[in-house]
C-alpha cells in the first residue's frame, strides 16, 4: 500500500501544474473579460470568409 | 430587425438611418450619406465585407461630421505620453474607450485593424468597457493617425481630460480570482485526502502512517487558504473590533479561526481528522459571494467630476488666425477658442464674435438659452447653439465658474458622514454575542465531565455557529437583484445601495432633462394653414439660430425650397421670402410692428411659447410650443404622490408651476434653485427623517444627487457621461419606477427569510455541538449544505419575484 505515498505525490503534483496555469491565466488577464471572447467565437462560423478568416491567422502569426 | 424590413424600406446599408432624398447608391446598395459610402468603401476595399454579415446595418452614422483640425493636439509630445500606457522600442500599446462600440460587428471590425494599416500590430476589445487596446509601431502610424483611421469608420474614441489625470489601476478582480483559485484547489483536494475519514470503517483509517500523512498533506494544503485566501476577511474583523464595532467578518474570523486551530489541534495530537475540508469549503464558497458582490457595470462610471464633462481639446486661434488645436490644460488666459454649435466652453471667456445663444441647462437647469452679445462673458460648462463663434479665454480651466461650483465644501463633505450599514451588518454585532454566549454556557455545562470535552464543545459551537449562510444571503439576493433592475434599465452602483432604495420614504425630482426633456417640444399650430404654407415656414425657420424657430423646423418635415431673402432680429423675428413669397415670423409685437394689422392675443396657457405666423401680409394663426414630458411620467405621479412626499426641484422659472401643481402636495414646487440651494433642501429633508431618492439629470443636480440617500441619474445614452450617482437609470424606465422600489423591498423580505432558514441550520447545527456530537462528517455535509442551499433559495426566489412583478429576468 506504500505505493498511496508517491501516487498522492503525483496526483499533488498534477494539481499543482494546473493551479499554477490557473494563475498564469488569471495574470495573462484572460478573467479580466468574460465577455468579448464569447462574440469573437462568432467569427470564424462565416462561411464566405473562411478564406479571409485564414489569412487573417496568418497575418496574427506574423505580427505577434 | 429581420431581413424583410431592410428590403423594403431604404434604410442606410451601414448604419441602418432611415434614407432621405440625398440617398447615395453603391453596388446596388443604399447609403444615407456620402460618409457611410465611404466607409462601406474602405472596408470592402480591404476585404473587411464581413462586418456587414455579422450584423445588419452595424455602422455609426456619419451625419455628425466635424473638422479633422481638433486632433492637432496629438501632435503634442506631452499629451501623447499621458495618453499611451506603454511604450518601447517604437512600439506603443494605449487604449480608449470607445461609447460606438455595440455589436458583434464592432468588435470584429476593430480587431481587424490591422488590415487597414500594417502599423497596427495588434488590437483588441473589451465589449463591456467599450475599450480597445491597440499597439503599433510608431513609426509606421502616428498615435493621431491611428485615431483619425478610428474616426474614419466611426469610431471615434473619447478622450477625456480625465484620463490625462490618472492611470488606471489593474484589474482588483484579478487577485480575488486568485485567492478563489487556491481556496477551490485546496477544498478540492482535501475532500479527496479526507475521504478515508468519512468512511470510519475503512482498513486505511486503522493505519497510523497514513492517518498521518493525510493529516500533514491537509495542514500544508489549507495554511495558504488561512493565510492569502481568507486574509481579507481576518484584516475586515480586526480593523472593526480595534475600533470597537462588530461586523459580519468578526463572526465569520471567529468560526474560520476556530475551524483551523481546531483541526491542527487535532490532527496534531491525533485525536481525529480535523476540519479542513470544512474549512476550505467555507472559504471557497465565502469568496464566490464577494465575487458576485465585487460585480459591478465596467462601463458605467459613477464617480464623475467636472472634469469628464470637459473635452480633451480645444480648437484655437493661433497669431496668424489659424485654427490649431491643444490639449485643454495648455488652455491660458487671453487664448481665442473657437466653440462650434453644441460644444462645451472649456472655461469662462468673453465673446468676441457679434451674439450667440448658450444653454446652460446643464449647469442650472434652466432650459432656455441665454443670449450673449459681444464683448459679455461666457461661463464654462455652457453649451454654443448656433454658429460656430469666437471666444477669448478670460481665466483657466482650472479656475472656471463650472469648477468652482464643484469644488465647493458642500459637494464634499458629505462623503465622509455617509455610511451605509447593511442589514447583516446591524445583526451581526447580537448574533456574535449569542454565539459567544451559547459556546461558554455549553463548554461551563460540560466542564464537570472534562477539561478537554468542554473546550470541544465550545469550538464545535464557534465553528458551526459560523455565519456562512448569513454572509451568502445578501450577495446572492442582492446580485441578482441588480442583474434584473439593469435588465429594465436601472443600473445601480453596487449591492450596498439596494437597500437605501428599499427604505425610501421621499422623491424628488429635477425638472428639465428630467420629467421633461430639455431638447424635444411639443409644436401646436393653432390657426388654418396648408402644407406648401407648413413648409414654407419650416424653410424659413431652418434658417434662423433661435431656439423657437429651430423646434418649428423640426417638427415639420418638409422639402428644401429656395430661400431668398432672410432678415432676422435677434429676440423679436423673423421676415423671408420663401418661393416668392413674403413670410413674417416672430412675437406678437413684431408682427405688428411689421404688418398695419392688429393681431389677437391667444388664449393660451402660460407655459407654452407664442410664435405667430403671416404670410403674404396675411396674419394666419400661431405655433404654441411647449414641454414634450417623459412617456408615462404622468401616471407615476399620481401614484407617488400617494405613496411617498413627492418634490420637484428645479432650476428653471416658475412658469410651468400650473402644469405641475396637480402631480405634487402643497408646497412641494420649488422653482428658481441654485446648485446649493438643491443639496441644502435635501440636507433639510433628511434631517426631518426622510429617506430621499434624487432623481436629476445635470450639473446642477450634482449636489444634490450626492446628498440624497439613493441619488439616480437619469440619461437617454447610459453610455453618456452622468454626474456622480448611486445608479443610472435609462430616461425609457422612469416609469416603472415604483416597480423598481417594490422590487427592492421584495429583495430585502427574501433576504430576511434566508436569515430564517440559516438560522434554523444554526439551531440543527448547534443541537449537535452541545451535545458533543459533531463528527467531521457532520461538519462536511452540514457546511456546504447550508451554503448552497441558501444560493438557490435566494436567486431562485429573487427571480420569481421579478416574473411575478414583470420585470424582465432572464436574457
Amino acid at each position: 500500500m506504500e505505493v498511496i505515498f508517491m501516487l498522492v505525490g503525483f496526483s499533488l503534483m498534477v494539481a499543482l501544474l494546473f493551479l499554477g496555469l490557473f494563475f498564469w491565466a488569471v495574470r495573462d488577464g484572460q478573467y479580466d473579460d468574460g465577455h468579448t471572447p464569447a462574440m469573437r467565437i462568432l467569427f470564424d462560423k462565416n462561411k464566405d470568409n473562411s478564406k479571409k478568416q485564414s489569412k487573417t491567422t496568418n497575418t496574427k502569426n506574423n505580427t505577434d | 430587425m429581420n431581413t424583410d424590413d431592410v428590403l423594403i424600406s431604404t434604410d442606410c446599408y451601414h448604419c441602418g438611418e432611415t434614407c432621405d432624398e440625398t440617398t447615395v447608391y453603391l453596388d446596388e446598395k443604399p447609403f444615407c450619406c456620402s460618409g457611410c459610402k465611404m466607409v462601406y468603401e474602405i472596408l470592402n476595399d480591404n476585404e473587411l465585407g464581413t462586418y456587414y454579415c455579422l450584423e445588419d446595418q452595424p455602422g455609426i452614422s456619419f451625419k455628425k461630421y466635424q473638422s479633422s483640425k481638433r486632433f492637432d493636439y496629438l501632435e503634442d509630445a506631452s499629451v501623447i505620453d499621458r495618453l499611451v500606457d506603454f511604450r518601447n522600442n517604437g512600439f506603443i500599446s494605449a487604449s480608449f474607450y470607445i461609447p460606438n462600440i455595440h455589436c458583434t460587428s464592432c468588435v470584429w471590425l476593430l480587431e481587424n485593424l490591422f488590415k487597414l494599416n500594417d502599423g497596427i500590430t495588434k488590437s483588441s476589445v473589451n465589449f463591456l468597457k467599450r475599450e480597445l487596446s491597440i499597439s503599433f509601431d510608431e513609426e509606421k502610424i502616428s498615435l493621431r493617425e491611428v485615431i483619425e483611421l478610428l474616426a474614419s469608420i466611426g469610431y471615434e474614441p473619447e478622450l477625456r481630460l480625465e484620463k490625462l489625470d490618472n492611470n488606471e489601476a489593474a484589474s482588483p478582480n484579478r487577485r480575488l480570482w486568485l485567492k478563489l483559485g487556491v481556496a477551490g484547489f485546496a477544498f478540492g483536494n482535501i475532500m479527496l485526502f479526507s475521504f478515508p475519514e468519512y468512511l470510519s470503517g475503512s482498513t486505511l483509517n486503522t493505519q497510523g502512517s497514513f492517518h498521518i500523512f493525510f493529516g500533514i498533506l491537509n495542514i500544508l494544503l489549507a495554511l495558504p487558504v488561512l493565510l492569502y485566501s481568507s486574509n481579507d476577511y481576518l484584516k475586515s474583523a480586526w480593523a472593526a473590533v480595534k475600533q470597537g464595532g462588530i461586523n459580519l467578518d468578526v463572526p465569520i474570523s471567529i468560526g474560520i479561526l476556530a475551524l483551523f486551530s481546531r483541526s491542527v489541534y487535532e490532527i496534531i495530537t491525533g485525536v481525529g481528522a480535523g476540519y479542513m475540508d470544512s474549512f476550505t469549503g467555507l472559504v471557497f464558497f465565502l469568496l464566490i459571494g464577494r465575487m458576485i458582490q465585487k460585480k459591478t457595470y465596467e462601463r458605467l462610471s459613477f464617480d464623475r467630476d467636472y472634469k469628464s464633462y470637459l473635452p480633451i481639446s480645444v480648437t484655437f486661434l493661433d497669431e496668424e488666425g489659424n485654427e490649431r488645436s491643444t490639449s485643454i490644460d495648455k488652455l491660458t488666459e487671453g487664448m481665442q477658442m473657437l466653440i462650434r454649435n453644441r460644444e462645451l466652453v472649456p472655461a469662462d471667456a468673453e465673446l468676441l464674435s457679434d451674439s450667440c445663444y448658450v444653454d446652460y441647462s446643464f449647469i442650472t437647469g434652466e432650459s432656455d438659452p441665454v443670449e450673449v452679445q459681444q464683448g459679455e462673458t461666457v461661463y464654462a460648462g455652457g453649451k454654443i447653439i448656433g454658429p460656430s463663434v469666437t471666444l477669448k479665454a478670460i481665466k483657466e480651466v482650472s479656475n472656471s465658474y463650472l469648477t468652482k461650483l464643484w469644488n465647493n465644501a458642500a459637494f464634499e463633505d458629505h462623503q465622509q458622514n455617509r455610511k451605509v450599514s447593511s442589514l447583516a451588518d446591524r445583526i451581526s454585532p447580537h448574533f456574535t454575542l449569542a454565539v459567544i454566549g451559547i459556546a461558554i454556557t455549553a463548554g461551563i455545562l460540560w466542564l464537570p465531565t472534562s477539561t478537554e470535552m468542554a473546550l470541544t464543545v465550545s469550538t464545535a459551537v464557534l465553528i458551526i455557529a459560523c455565519p456562512c449562510a448569513l454572509a451568502l444571503s445578501t450577495p446572492f439576493t442582492l446580485g441578482s437583484a441588480l442583474n434584473i433592475l439593469s435588465r429594465n434599465g436601472l443600473y445601480i452602483k453596487g449591492i450596498e445601495v439596494i437597500e437605501q432604495l428599499a427604505n425610501t420614504t421621499s422623491v424628488v425630482f429635477d425638472k428639465t432633462g428630467t420629467l421633461t426633456k430639455a431638447d424635444q417640444a411639443e409644436v401646436s399650430f393653432n390657426g388654418k394653414i396648408t402644407e406648401h404654407e407648413q413648409a414654407l415656414i419650416a424653410n424659413a425657420c431652418r434658417q434662423s439660430m433661435h431656439p423657437l424657430s429651430q423646434k418649428i423646423a423640426s417638427n415639420i418635415k418638409a422639402p428644401q425650397l429656395d430661400v431668398t431673402r432672410i432678415n432676422e432680429q435677434i429676440n423679436k423675428g423673423i421676415t423671408a421670402a420663401v418661393e416668392g413669397q413674403s413670410l413674417v415670423i416672430g412675437s406678437k409685437l413684431f408682427l405688428e410692428e411689421q404688418l398695419p394689422q392688429h393681431i389677437p392675443t391667444p388664449n393660451h396657457d402660460k407655459a407654452v411659447s407664442v410664435v405667430h405666423i403671416a404670410i403674404d401680409g396675411e396674419w394666419k394663426g400661431w405655433f404654441a410650443i411647449g414641454n414634450s414630458y417623459r412617456g408615462g411620467i404622468k401616471d407615476m405621479l399620481f401614484t407617488f404622490k400617494e405613496r411617498f412626499s413627492t418634490f420637484l426641484l428645479s432650476g428653471d422659472n416658475d412658469s410651468q408651476k400650473k402644469q405641475f401643481a396637480p402631480y405634487f402636495g402643497k408646497d412641494s414646487l420649488r422653482f428658481d434653485q441654485t446648485p446649493q440651494q438643491k443639496l441644502e433642501f435635501i440636507k433639510d429633508l433628511q434631517q426631518h427623517g426622510h429617506n430621499i431618492i434624487m432623481i436629476g439629470d445635470g450639473l446642477n443636480d450634482a449636489g444634490a444627487l450626492q446628498q440624497s440617500d439613493f441619488g439616480i441619474a437619469l440619461t437617454d445614452n447610459v453610455s453618456s457621461f452622468t454626474p456622480a450617482c448611486d445608479a443610472i437609470m435609462d430616461g425609457k424606465s422612469l416609469r416603472r419606477l415604483n416597480t423598481f422600489i417594490n422590487f427592492s423591498q421584495r429583495s430585502i423580505t427574501i433576504i430576511k427569510l434566508s436569515f430564517g432558514l440559516s438560522l434554523l441550520y444554526n439551531i440543527v447545527g448547534l443541537s449537535f455541538a452541545v451535545a458533543g456530537q459533531l463528527s467531521p462528517l457532520v461538519a462536511a455535509i452540514l457546511m456546504p449544505l447550508s451554503s448552497i442551499s441558501i444560493m438557490v433559495f435566494t436567486t431562485v426566489s429573487t427571480h420569481l419575484a421579478a416574473k411575478k412583478m414583470g420585470l424582465a429576468s432572464w436574457k
